[in-house]
């Protein structure tokens, strides 16, 4: 015990010496994700073709995480956002609306119905004739065949159900289609992606294309991929849809937001997710 | 009329506060001269700049927080210096006044595409916000930094060589 502690004093001094310039995490870039000793996790791989010309490789934001962040999800015992999952498989069995459904009415063991589905989402909808993201078809599920309230696009209910659907796909690689019917709201996405907002006229690409790998402030900024979501983040110690992130990213560069679940974010978690394709499902991921 | 001693009262201050030739009337954000290079010669305020507060308004987050994108040696003390944009340790070596003046104005006349925000611009922003809400802006913008803070600024990076 006392060996440990003074290990730890040692790191805290070599820390506190060591990294003024280079900011607090200390991430290990060359680590390998395998999830409880068995689930090999893709974080590098090559881009998909669209992006050929812009990045040679695509990673995941696991990489740039300090390397106690990125342990925590090699275990789900030690992974907080599987606490979120756990609830959500309730809620999953859980009748609610007027019909007298549940999830599970439907969809029998999410085990089994929802593999893969998080890989491809934002998906086409034919039926509906619209782009959908996984939170826009379990409103659908839950408004159109349960006669339940929709859920709100950013709050935990949600996060934990998008959690519970991710998990089933987790090690699975990303594949977003970005052609046919989708392809005018991939391309607005994209526009997005590369538009300077706000005050301080910061596009996602000056940080998430252009400066990745490179610290701001002691922030390590990461390729900004969605794959990982929902994350659990340790600053605020619950899960984050990729909505509630893509706010927190435009506010921060001093702009008006766009609304969580509008057409604008929709557009733009297509195009980012498609940025993905390639790397491993890794919803709930933990970040910092 | 009762608040007659009160108006004078304020505009006795107004006079006070800004009675100083150089004080009254600094460069408007809009109405800055930049030669084709983006320098900007004449001072936005026509007072001498405060090295020692550029040096907080460049450490402070809600300030310049220049310290988030460029690692400078002489602020060493105050952690975590970023690397997105080059070192600032030369930059007296390197730059005159008017030059660093145009960079911290808008950086995009003289680095164009630069992703250093302009620090001396109100308008032009697509969706620009009400500071870091989130939420519309609720009048006019204020720069990021005032005329006399660039000033102070340019006065600190210049004793850097």
């Amino acid at each position: 015990m006392n060996k440990l502690t003074s290990t730890n004093t040692l790191v805290a001094l070599a820390l506190a010496g060591g990294v003024v310039f280079g900011g607090a995490a200390l991430a290990d870039v060359d680590g390998v994700l395998t999830i409880n000793g068995e689930l090999e996790i893709v974080t590098k791989t090559t881009p998909p073709a669209h992006l050929a010309d812009n990045l040679d490789e695509i990673v995941s934001g696991w990489v740039y995480r300090a390397a106690e962040t990125q342990e925590l999800q090699m275990d789900d015992f030690d992974n907080p956002g599987m606490l979120f999952v756990d609830i959500a498989q309730d809620d999953w069995g859980t009748v609610e609306g007027t019909e007298g459904k549940s999830c599970a009415t439907c969809h029998d063991n999410v085990e089994d119905s929802m593999a893969g589905v998080r890989a491809v989402y934002p998906k086409w909808n034919d039926e509906a004739e619209e782009v959908r993201t996984l939170a826009m078809q379990i409103n659908s599920c839950r408004t159109e065949r349960m006669g339940a309230e929709p859920l709100k696009i950013t709050k935990g209910k949600m996060a934990r159900m998008e959690a519970l659907i991710s998990v089933q796909s987790r090690g699975m690689p990303m594949n977003v289609a970005i052609d046919g019917p989708v392809q005018a709201m991939w391309e607005q996405g994209k526009e997005m992606y590369y538009t300077r907002t706000g005050q301080l006229e910061l596009s996602c690409a000056n940080c998430h294309e252009d400066s990745y790998g490179l610290h701001i402030r002691s922030d390590f900024l990461s390729q900004g991929q969605t794959n990982g979501f929902p994350v659990y983040r340790l600053k605020n110690a619950k899960l984050t849809t990729a909505h509630g992130r893509f706010k927190g990213c435009v506010r921060d560069t001093r702009a008006e937001t766009y609304k969580p679940g509008s057409a604008a974010f929709n557009a733009l978690e297509l195009y980012v997710a498609s940025r993905g394709n390639g790397l491993s499902v890794e919803g709930p991921s933990v970040r910092n | 009329m009762k608040n007659t001693p009160l108006t004078l009262v304020a505009a006795v201050c107004a006079v006070g506060v800004f009675s100083g030739a150089a004080m009254a009337n600094p460069v408007a954000p809009g109405a800055v001269a930049f030669d084709e290079d983006g320098a900007v010669a004449i001072s936005l305020t026509g007072v001498a700049g405060d090295a020692v507060n550029g040096a907080k308004i460049m450490r402070t987050k809600s300030l310049g927080n220049c310290i988030s994108c460029h690692e400078v040696t002489a602020l060493a003390e105050f952690p975590f210096h970023g690397e997105i944009g080059p070192n600032l340790d030369s930059t007296g070596d390197n730059r005159n006044a008017a030059e660093i003046r145009g960079i911290l104005t808008n950086s995009k006349n003289t680095f164009p595409g630069t992703m250093m925000p302009a620090y001396y611009k109100v308008d032009g922003f697509i969706r620009p916000g009400n500071r870091y809400t989130g939420k519309a802006p609720e009048g006019p913008l204020d720069p990021l930094l005032s005329a006399q803070q660039i000033e102070d600024v340019v006065a600190f990076l210049l004793t850097l060589k």
